[in-house]
Parts: C-alpha cells; structure tokens; sequence
C-alpha cells in the first residue's frame, strides 16, 4: 500500500475563480522522500493542507497511510506530523516548553520518542531555556521539525522548511531528513530552491497548481532534450544580450557564473561558428562547455513550453 | 576612479554588549551589483538599516550618496531606492496607482509621472494590467514592479532585501534583466539574496559572518581564494564557522 | 485531561509574558475603579450647600451645627428666598439646599412631627445622592440622641427633592455598569485576540492536526481568562467596599454565580468573533465595537433606557450588558435575592446559550 495516493485532487478558492491545484494524481511509496518543487503560487500548501485535512478538496481524492482525506481525517490527524510553511511556535515559550506542549498535544511525551529527534534536539538542547521567538531561522526550523516528529509519525509533510533560512542550515536541514528517511519516515516536503530537488527520491515539479513533470530527479534530468552548454566571457551581460539575438540560439538564460545555451542547429560546425561571432562581437576570454542540465534548466524549460503551448 | 556612492569606514552598531555590525569599511561604486551575504543573523539587516539611514551608527563613518548617515538621512532617503521581499507595493491599490503614488512620494511632477509611469508599464509589459489591483497579480510580476517603482526617481542606489525569493525560476531571471538595466544607466545596485547562483552575477560579494565582513571581492577571486568551484562552497566554508546561529 | 492542562498551562505563560496583556487584564479595571472613585469622593468633600433657616430655634441649631461639623459639606448659612436658591442651583454654585421652615421647633413638640426640605441638584446623580444621604444620616443621628431624653415618639421628615433628575435613575450606576464594562472587554477582546493570534502563527494548524480536539482548543481558551475575570471581580468588589464605602449588600454567592454567567457570556462573543476574524486586528476592531458601545449606550449605565426611542429598546435587549447591570445593580444596591432577578438571569443564559452554539457550529475543524 502507497504512503500517499493522490488522484485527481483539486481545490479551487473564491469560488472557482483561482485555480490552486489542478486535477493532481501522484503517488508516494512508504520510505520515500518526495519533493514539491515549485515557486510560491504553485500549490504546494494547499496539498499540504488537503492532506493534512485541514482543507477539504473541491474534487478528486487522496489517502493517507490508506485513510481517506475527507472520511477519516481524526485517524490521519492521529498519524502524521506537520510543519507549516509559516514559522509556527509559540514565540513567548522556551524551546523546552515549546517541545513539552506539542509532546502533550499530541498525546505523548518528549522522553517516549526521544531516540527520534535525539538527532536534532542535541543541536539546539545547550538553549533549551531561549524562547523561540529569539532563535535564528535555522534553529527554529530544528525546533519546528523536532514538534514535528515528537508523536513519531507515519508521515511528515514539511511545507517550505528551507525557505529564508540560510544555505548553511540548508544543508544541515536535508541531512537530517536524510537520517529520517532512515528510520522508515515517508516525508513530503516542498521547496522554491531547485538546488534540493536531487536530494528527494522523487520530485513533482510544479507551476500554478499544474504538474510539469513527475519522476526521480535523474530521470527529469536525462530527459532534457538538448544538449546544454555553459558559456562565459569577459561581458557577460553583454554576451546575454548578444545571444538572444544569434540566430542559431535555441534559448539562453544566465545561469551562476555562466550562461545556460542550447542551439537550434546543434553540430560542431555551429559551435565553431558561435565562437568566431563572439570574438567579432568584441567578447574575450570565450569559454565553451557541454554540461548536464539541472533541475533548475529542466524547469525553465517546461515552463517555457508551457507558455508556448498556451500561447503566453 | 569614480567617487563611490557608499563608503563606509569601521562602521559599527552595537546593542548593548552586542556588536551586531563590527568595523565594516567597504566601497560600492555607480554601476555596481553589489552582493551582500550572510547567514541568518549576521548582521546584513543591521547594516542594511545603517546604509538606508533608518539607524544611527555607533561609531565609524559612512557616506551614502555623497551624504554622511549622521547628518543627512533624510537627504539619503531621498537618493535611495529600496525594495524588499516583505514590503513592497499597496496591495489593495492598483499597478497605476502604486505607480503614482511612489513617485509622487519621491517628488516627481506630473508630467514626469506621465512618461515615466507610460514608460514602466511598456518595459513590464503590464499594459493591459494598469487598473488591476496589485493583490491580483502573480508574485513575480509584483516583485518586476517594486522593482521599478524602487528605480522611478533614478536614485543613486538601489537597496534589495531578498527581492527574488519564492519567485520562479525564469521570473527570477528576467527580474534581473531589470537588475542589470538598472546597473547600466548607472544605478548602484546593493542585493542581499539565499541563492547563490544569484550571487555569480553580482560584480562583487561580501559575505558577512558574526556581524564581521569575512570576505569581499568578485565572485571569481573569492572562488580562487578558497579554491572551490562554486560561491554555494565559499558561503559554506565560511559561514559553517558562524558561532551567532542562536541570533 | 493532561492535554487540557498542559494548554491551560502555555495560556498562562502567553498572559504572563506579555507586559502589555498583563497590564490589560489587571491594571484597567484598577485605575478605573480607583480614578472614578477618586472623582467622586473628591468632589463629596466640602460641597457647597446653602442652609436656609426660617425656623431659627433650639433643634433647627442644633442640627445645622452638626452638619456644618461634618467634612462633607461647606456650608453657607443665609435666608435665600425661593429664586435665589434656584439661580444658585443653575449657576452650579451649590449642590445643595437644606429649608427649615418656619416653626420647626415648634411643629416637633406639638404634632411630634417637622418636616426639612432637602433639595439636591441630581444632574450629577452620585453626588446628590451620596449628599443626600449623608443629611439623611445626620438628621436621622440627631433624632435618635432626641429620642433618648424624651419619651414621646419625635419624628423629623426629611423631605427630598432631587432637581433636574426627580427620578434619580442610574443611582450606583457607575460600579455595576463599570463591572459589565470591564468583564466584557477583558473577556471579549482577550479570548478573541488570543485565538486570532494562533490562526496568524500557523499553529492553530497544527493544533488542528493533532489529535486534540478542537473543542477543547476552545475550552483551554475559555479558563484561564475566566479565572483572570474572576480576580478582576474581586478586586473590583474590594475597591468598591474599601475605596468606594459600597459592599455588596444581597448574597456574594449569588453575585458570584451571576458573573460566572456573565462571563461566559462574554467568552462565548469573544469566541463568535475569533471565528469570524482573520487578524488580530480585525477582532480587536470588533471586539471594542461589540463591547464598548453597546455597554455604554444600551446598557442603561449611562442613558436611562426608558427614554429611548422603542427601537432602541428593543435593541437593548439583544445587549448582555444590560441584564448584567440590572442584576448586579439589584444585588449589590438593593440587596434583592435569586427571586428578584430570575428573569434577567434566565435571558442572560439564553444569550450565552445562543452564542456559545453559534460559535462552535462556526469554529471548524478545519482550515477556511
């Protein structure tokens, strides 16, 4: 039996007018690691909410662990742990009794599921006597996740946990999803940054309420149709501008240190002859390379698709 | 060389026993994107509000404008632009309103808010959009516009807080088209931002850690220096050492 | 059960650490109290009052000695004839008149009877009365002292008249109305306030995704602010008997028991709001509407009811406050008992009833 089964989900607001999530159908295995990638307005919180039945949906179904969404939301709410996107603690209360509320909230207590957040909680134990209202992104985020897990749940939604928080935090944030994953804890978690998508096992990516595409990272990868160059000079405004303009480039966008270029004629000929045009048009220090895509150029594009598609 | 648009000398902001900003002294020029990073709790905010002369220094020097923080900040207000992720536009008020209204407030006369707003809307693209309530519009869009409505009066510098997070990837990049543009008519552009592939476009990095600028040059030389491939590595090496989480 | 008192408990903390709440919930109805209690024995001391003494005898000496002993009263002895005394009342110059008429003396040893007129200007009700009753007092003192040397049954009628306001509505007005004021503002605007403001942090989603029922949310709301209203109770009451000279004069356990009511009264509105607002704003915008107005101009505290146009009237009705301010007035003035306010009582219920299945029939389970 799936962790998550969505089918066909939808949830509209104002009546229809705004579209949140649009006809989704995924499915997620126990032990899995699933991402929501996507930018804000994509939908991800309200899946969240809907499967953490705090939304009812507007069509479609899902289950939960089998339990449906609608029907048995006591059995879920009983199961499952959730971190919302909106820093959620009470600001004028300790760490310690932040952790000791939500333990008794949920019918436990911190000492009965220590070994699960032990991880965790030894980071940020040395302030157990701060109240959160005056712990940094990333240590709060550390205290919301150990709320989170104190009821040792079947499954943990995570909406944004990594939004604000600084990429150091970051990375410490998906090791310790890592070690969670290890104990048989089927999490979804949600992300604007494109960078933590490979670190999911499988990802949606997501745009207004639409599924773009839905598989492991690798597999979104390797579909990439084109071959993907970077490309850098001396003016690298300049190069953008004077890429878009080339008349055998497929699409161009900056990308880090480097411009991202596909081609519409892609031969070694091509090549050769982008690189004289360059050096024509006053750019110096020219350097060339064929990468892998990223997730982040995968996104691009199919968003760029799409707009095609809808005529945007 | 240009004069610089900001020089600050051993700037310092100290709250009681705590420096939350210690001896900062750096330079941006016209023209300039300049990157300033951090980690949570660093100090960016403080020596934002410093630089914008919505707070006193403690001690040092710092000049903005051509105008010194203690004397002038109202005449700094006047020469800035200033945008972040939080605060930006009147939601409940339309694009043309918000528009007006900002310019108004930095004192432009109607017939430069005529063009200039006419000018904006093209450049956005947002012609058919002029009467619709800013809470309307998708986020990247929003973020496009305060931008512009940041640069309206062509201030000497612009300040932008986090202006892309939670914006999609291709938003993302046509909002710094507009970065860029900005840059070329001259605007100094001062950036905070949680992307690092952000920080590759800047002209140059500063990295703050524990209130203490750690570091400060182009992306390509801070790389050499600590002889890593990405400023994803820089940031990592250096902030990973921060003792100011709890902050 | 442990649930429950653990959210008790966190409540507790949110009150406690935040000055401003604390300040709120335990410092208004203090200064209240103590300021308009302040102005009224102010204002009690050396009044200005006129003696008109026709009589010019033994007793009308006597008693006009007495009064001017006391430190109430400033007192002006002259022979003011009727408009005299009238535009000294209109000028506002005195507060009150005492008229012996002619033959006091005289009257007392042959009819066993004298009559004093006491005239008090009641456009300022609580001083006039107060005034009033001190007079009273003294008279009433004197006949006494009068009573024991002789054997013939003596009697002096003072002879009230309070200008301008004859009926003397709202007499005491100011503690009861003062207590429904503060209970629904305490209540209202703090349990609102205290749910919008999980609904703002995220973590009423959290709570609702435990397996903690909201019910319960609702109920752990309910007591802490319940047993902060209690408190503020009691230390108006104190106030009010130590400050003010004005215990309560029927049953405490039944005083007690009919604000327990009120109160949850109050919560339940409180709760109706919480459902219905967004941010911690909006509640407090309708909090202050739904309570403030209302209690001050429909409650009858400050403008007599009867007076008012019938719609009014009939709106006052829906106002909980009013039948609060009748109860607490008929217990703690007039002494009455469970019999005298059974009806007010009943419709005070009502209300909460009505409220409190409202707002839980709104307060979801889920989110929007």
């Amino acid at each position: 039996m799936s962790a998550l089964v969505l089918n066909n989900l939808s949830k509209t607001y104002t009546k229809g007018a705004v579209i949140a999530v649009d006809n989704f159908s995924l499915k997620v295995e126990k032990g899995e690691l699933f991402g929501l990638i996507g930018p804000d307005g994509a939908g991800k919180t309200s899946i969240f909410r809907m499967l953490t039945t705090l939304l009812l949906p507007d069509g479609g179904s899902a289950t939960v662990d089998g339990y449906d969404i609608v029907k048995d939301y006591k059995a879920i709410r009983n199961r499952v742990g959730y971190m919302p996107g909106k820093f959620s603690l009470y600001q004028d209360m300790t760490i310690e009794e932040n952790l000791d509320f939500f333990a008794t909230v949920f019918g436990t207590t911190v000492q009965e599921n220590y070994e699960l957040i032990k991880d965790i909680y030894v980071q940020i134990e040395p302030f157990k006597d701060r109240r959160a209202g005056k712990l940094s992104g990333g240590m709060k985020q550390k205290l919301a996740l150990c709320c989170a897990l104190i009821h040792k749940p079947t499954v943990l939604f995570l909406d944004e946990p990594t939004t604000g928080v600084d990429s150091v935090s970051r990375k410490e944030f998906w090791e310790m999803l890592k070690r969670l994953k290890e104990q048989g804890i089927t999490i979804m978690v949600s992300t604007p940054y494109m960078d933590e998508a490979t670190l999911c096992d499988r990802i949606a990516l997501m745009q207004t309420g639409k599924i773009l595409s839905i598989d492991t990272p690798q597999n979104i990868i390797s579909a990439y149709p084109e071959n993907l160059y970077a490309i850098k000079s001396n003016k690298m405004f300049k190069l953008l501008k004077d890429l878009r303009q080339y008349e055998n480039t497929l699409s161009c966008f900056a990308f880090g240190e480097y411009l991202h270029l596909s081609l519409v004629n892609d031969t070694q000929t091509t090549l050769n002859e982008l690189n004289e045009w360059l050096k024509n048009n006053e750019h110096l220090n020219i350097e060339i390379k064929k990468i892998e895509a990223t997730i982040e150029d995968c996104f691009i594009k199919l968003l760029n698709t799409q707009n095609a598609n809808t005529g945007n | 060389m240009q004069t610089p648009v900001i020089k600050t000398e051993k700037l310092t902001k100290r709250f009681g026993d705590f420096i939350a900003a210690k001896e900062l002294s750096f330079e941006v020029y016209p023209g300039e994107i300049f990157g300033f990073l951090g980690a949570n709790g660093a100090g960016k905010t403080t020596a934002m509000r410093m630089l914008c002369g919505l707070s006193k220094p403690s001690s040092g020097t710092a000049t903005i404008a051509g105008f010194d923080v203690y004397r002038s900040p109202n005449e700094i207000k006047k020469n800035i632009g200033y945008m972040s992720q939080k605060f930006s536009l009147h939601e409940d008020l339309t694009v043309m309103e918000n528009i007006r209204f900002y310019g108004g407030i930095y004192g432009l006369s109607n017939e430069q808010l005529k063009t200039k707003s006419a000018e904006l809307v093209e450049l956005l693209g947002l012609q058919n959009e002029t009467k619709k309530l800013v809470s309307e519009l998708p986020l990247g869009w929003k973020q496009k516009l305060a931008f512009s409505v940041a640069v309206i009066h062509q201030p000497k510098i612009v300040f932008l807080d986090e202006p892309t997070g939670g914006v999609d990837p291709v938003t993302r990049r046509q909002f710094w088209d507009l970065i860029y543009d900005a840059s070329d008519k001259g605007i100094a552009v001062f950036v905070t931002t949680h992307y690092m592939d952000e920080a590759e476009y800047c002209n140059r990095v500063s990295i703050m850690v524990d209130g203490n600028i750690e570091a400060l040059d182009t992306p390509v030389n801070l790389k050499k220096q600590f002889s890593v491939n990405s400023m994803e590595e820089v940031f990592y090496q250096l902030a990973r050492g921060a003792k100011r989480k709890a902050d | 059960m442990k649930q429950f008192f653990t959210f008790v408990k966190k409540e507790f903390y949110h009150v406690f650490r935040d000055k401003k709440t604390l300040l709120m919930l335990f410092g208004l109805p203090i200064s209240m109290i103590i300021l308009f209690g302040f102005a009224l024995t102010n204002e009690i001391k050396n009044a200005k009052i006129v003696i008109v003494d026709y009589s010019k005898d033994v007793v009308t000496q006597q008693i006009i000695s007495k009064i001017e002993a006391s430190k109430y009263f400033d007192v002006e002895r002259s022979l003011y004839s009727h408009e005299q005394l009238e535009a000294a009342f209109k000028e506002g110059k005195i507060k009150m008149a005492i008229v012996f008429p002619e033959k006091f003396n005289e009257n007392l040893l042959h009819l066993n009877k004298a009559q004093v007129q006491v005239i008090a200007d009641a456009t300022d009700i609580n001083t006039a009365t107060t005034l009033s009753n001190y007079v009273s007092a003294i008279i009433g003192d004197y006949q006494i002292q009068l009573l024991k040397n002789k054997n013939v049954p003596m009697r002096i009628v003072p002879e009230l008249r309070m200008l301008y306001n004859p009926q003397l509505k709202g007499e005491y007005t100011f503690i009861p109305g003062m207590m429904a004021m503060i209970m629904m503002l305490v209540c209202v605007m703090m349990t609102s306030i205290s749910i919008v403001k999980e609904k703002e942090l995220g973590t009423m989603e959290i709570l609702l995704v435990s397996p903690f029922k909201p019910f319960m949310v609702i109920l752990s709301k309910f007591v802490p602010y319940l047993i902060i209203s209690l408190i503020n109770v009691t230390s108006i009451l104190l106030l009010s008997w130590l400050f003010l000279d004005l215990p309560v004069k029927g049953s405490i356990l039944l005083f007690y028991a009919e604000s327990l009511l009120f109160i949850l009264t109050s919560l339940s509105l409180g709760l109706l709001i919480s459902v219905n607002s967004e941010s911690q704003q909006t509640a407090m915008f309708i909090s202050l509407m739904a309570t403030m107005l209302p209690t001050m101009l429909l409650s009858g505290f400050m403008f007599p009811i009867e007076n008012m146009p019938l719609p009014l009237q009939t709106v006052s009705n829906l106002v909980p406050s009013k039948w609060f301010y009748i109860i607490v007035r008929s217990i703690m003035i007039k002494g009455s008992g469970f019999s005298a306010v059974w009806k007010e009582t009943l419709i005070l219920a009502g209300i909460t009833f009505f409220l409190l299945i409202v707002s839980l029939k709104k307060f979801k389970i889920r989110l929007a």
